[in-house]
């Protein structure tokens, strides 16, 4: 992964030290609160309804075992013994103080870790697929390039106050799993006819109150004009965007009401004007990042493991978590881990501090010292020699990790929602729960297969519920809190925006809903193979719903 | 308020003027972009300084053509979180070649100098004299740029390859 030079730890440490004075000046009363807003929020300081929230960064979802040891740290020092991980493959800690924020910042740079533009209006944390560098199914490892616009846009003086928020996501897999899609720009690795690296472009993704999937602005970018051209598009946005009304500020607005091709053209035309300047990148700086992602060394195995093999015919509960967490790894004898963070009554993405040391250590001893993020708010060992999986299982479950859930129903992403979040409007957490509890049953939930449900506790959309298989968002009504429910959302690869099937649902009666979208699911589904999802596509959203409120 | 070339304070000798007030005699003056094109014809012949003042919405390319006319251009901040006018500054700066004073004025804190200074201004109103110190120690309280941008520091995307920083490795 990639490792600082002297460039990026003076950038850490200088910016570490510049908001500690900052933050002294505002608990001293030199800066107000109007004014020390938009600095702390760009080091990923938010005021929540208990407390001050930190978001610290995990660039594309990368983790070494020493970072994550030093979140266990922050965890254990400065909050409440646990963190929560986001569906931007970030982490967050909910229980921080301003007068401690500098320390944790401090404590951060010295494993080289930030948490500048975590939030605010400007480039946020750049995303990508958590399998990259391990995944069988993809063309180049998505993080080169991510880290390249990591760097490009940390501290980016023009765009520091954008007219909203801005999100980044890379893919280097035509799987999509980082769901570039629904992000204000995508970018998705290609190679031409030639064999160069290229990226198609997409813009103007996004979810929030006004959902939607991204169109492509150009079909393929030679690699070396990648930061050109985001610096174009950035700042179309930056002049042209709406700054009159925050709920209509993102670049999917300004691409919606403009047209993606005249928007297109816009960026082109400034895009010409700054493709050969100083942006243009250097063979000798994508040959350097590139060398921090080299393939790890693994050894050389044969695809089949006999002994793991055996495991799994007598062991059912190793066989189904391996089933279902497992998938296939570049190098054969491999595989790639997904440790569930879904495990029954926890909050989903929450890990404590002492899990956290868990599975730094874990990755040190199985997964050459290396943890990502999903944006399913799980974590992952990225490269498991499979003759080590029964014995990371069983350290796992231990720690209560080993969930066997990885993508089914009780795989949920949920955001924090009213139990700490100032701008939601229903909780989310005890929703998430009892779906849960609802479909405990290790049997049936693997039946039932792949099936993503996704809460958001208002319609800021954090819990992505809008890309859900199954989506809920919760509402208020009058005082109390309401659920509607969609169906159809994804992603991925074939992005949709779910619809809305019908009222809305009082929180006691959401997990009696999906296990009745569950069963029409099973009774139509054409074969056992036949996902949730493809079912929903293949019938319509007729037959769920004339189930669902039938009784009503 | 206080006037800050390069983080030092400075003389302002120049006179913002409103769109209904008179002309000041012999005195540099600062307009609006709409007097500017109401009224170029006589504030052109009249053979003084003129400064134009911008406002946020206001584009580079629209005066693109008339910057032989200017010694100065204002562009105003309304408030911290409008950031248009750092894409205005370097596009006067890189596309255009404006090399006059470029001044930022309205909500400005110490804290955005740096992103201001790297944008190409040169001068910003200031809220009071503090502030002088305030720009020489920020504009360098972060000396590594992962980007190009108009004030030619060298982006470390070159830094890291020059024969020089090898050495110094």
């Amino acid at each position: 992964m990639y490792q600082y030079d002297t460039y990026d730890k003076t950038l850490v440490d200088q910016r570490a030290r510049q908001y500690r004075d900052q933050a002294e000046r505002r608990v001293e009363g030199d800066l107000t609160e109007d004014e020390f807003r938009p600095l702390r929020l760009m080091n990923g300081l938010y005021q929540e309804l208990h407390s001050y929230m930190m978001r610290i960064n995990i660039p594309y979802g990368t983790l070494s075992s020493a970072q994550l040891r030093k979140l266990a740290h922050v965890a254990r020092t400065y909050d409440r013994g646990y963190g929560h991980f986001t569906t931007r493959q970030n982490i967050q800690f909910n229980w921080v103080t301003l007068e401690q924020s500098p320390d944790i910042l401090a404590e951060l740079a010295g494993v080289e870790m930030h948490a500048i533009q975590s939030s605010g209006n400007c480039i946020r944390n750049v995303t990508a697929d958590a399998f990259a560098g391990a995944a069988a199914d993809e063309i180049e490892d998505s993080r080169i390039w991510a880290e390249i616009i990591r760097q490009w846009s940390t501290l980016h003086p023009e765009f520091a106050f954008l007219p909203r928020k801005f999100k980044i996501a890379v893919t280097g897999s035509p799987n999509d799993r980082a769901a570039i899609r629904v992000h204000d720009i995508g970018v998705a690795l290609h190679l031409n006819a030639e064999g160069e690296t290229g990226f198609e472009v997409v813009v103007g993704g996004g979810q929030g109150r006004t959902p939607m999937i991204a169109k492509t602005i150009r079909e393929f970018l030679p690699a070396r004009h990648l930061l050109s051209y985001l610096e174009a598009i950035l700042r179309v946005y930056n002049q042209f965007g709406r700054r009159d009304n925050k709920y209509k500020a993102r670049i999917k607005i300004l691409v919606h009401e403009i047209g993606a091709q005249p928007f297109a053209e816009a960026v082109e035309k400034e895009w010409e004007q700054i493709k050969d300047s100083a942006l243009l990148l250097p063979e000798d700086e994508v040959a350097r990042i590139t060398s921090f992602f080299a393939p790890p060394q693994l050894e050389k195995l044969g695809p089949t493991a006999p002994a793991f093999d055996a495991k799994r015919l007598t062991d059912r509960a190793f066989a189904a978590w391996a089933k279902a967490n497992v998938v296939a790894h570049k190098a054969p004898g491999y595989g790639i881990v997904t440790i569930s963070l879904k495990a029954p009554e926890r909050a989903p993405g929450d890990a404590t501090h002492t899990q956290m040391d868990a599975i730094a250590d874990l990755a040190d001893h199985f997964s050459q010292g290396e943890i990502r993020v999903t944006h399913e708010q799980n974590l992952v060992l990225p490269h498991v020699k499979l003759t080590h999986l029964f014995g990371l299982w069983q350290a796992l479950a231990h720690h209560e990790l080993a969930t066997a859930n990885a993508g089914l129903a009780t795989d949920i992403v949920s955001c924090p929602g009213l139990d700490f979040c100032s701008l939601a409007s229903a909780r989310s957490i005890p929703v998430a729960q009892r779906i849960g509890r609802q479909l405990s049953d290790i049997e049936r939930l693997h039946d039932i297969g792949e099936l993503r449900i996704k809460i958001s506790g208002c319609v800021n959309a954090c819990g992505h519920h809008h890309v859900g298989h199954i989506g809920i968002l919760g509402v208020e009504k009058k005082g109390e809190e309401f659920y509607q429910i969609t169906l159809g959302g994804d992603p991925g690869t074939d992005a949709a925006i779910g619809n809305i099937i019908g009222p809305a649902f009082a929180g006691d009666r959401v997990a009696g809903a999906v296990e009745n979208l569950i069963d029409t699911y099973l009774a139509q589904r054409s074969t056992n193979a036949e996902r949730f999802i493809d079912t929903y596509r293949r019938i319509g959203a007729q037959p769920f719903k004339e189930n669902l409120y039938a009784t009503a | 308020m206080p006037l800050l070339r390069n983080g030092h304070i400075a003389l302002d000798q120049w006179v913002a003027v409103g769109d209904d007030e008179a002309l000041p005699e012999d005195a540099p003056i600062i307009v609006s972009l709409a007097r500017w094109r109401a009224e170029r014809g006589s504030l052109v012949d009249e053979y003084r300084q003129i400064g134009i003042r911008l406002k946020g919405g206001d584009n580079a390319e629209e005066i693109a053509n008339d910057l032989p006319y200017f010694d100065l251009v204002a562009i105003e901040f309304a408030s911290i979180a409008d950031g248009r006018g750092y894409s205005t500054a370097r596009l006067l700066r890189d596309r255009y070649g404006y090399s006059g004073e470029l001044r930022a004025v309205g909500h400005i804190i110490r804290d955005i100098f740096p992103f201001l200074h790297r944008c190409g201004f040169d001068a910003v109103e200031a809220r009071n004299d503090r502030d002088a110190k305030a720009w020489r120690e920020s504009v360098g309280a972060i000396n590594v740029a992962y980007q190009p941008a108009t004030d030619n520091r060298l982006p470390t995307t070159v830094l890291r390859h020059l024969p020089l920083a090898a050495a110094a490795e």
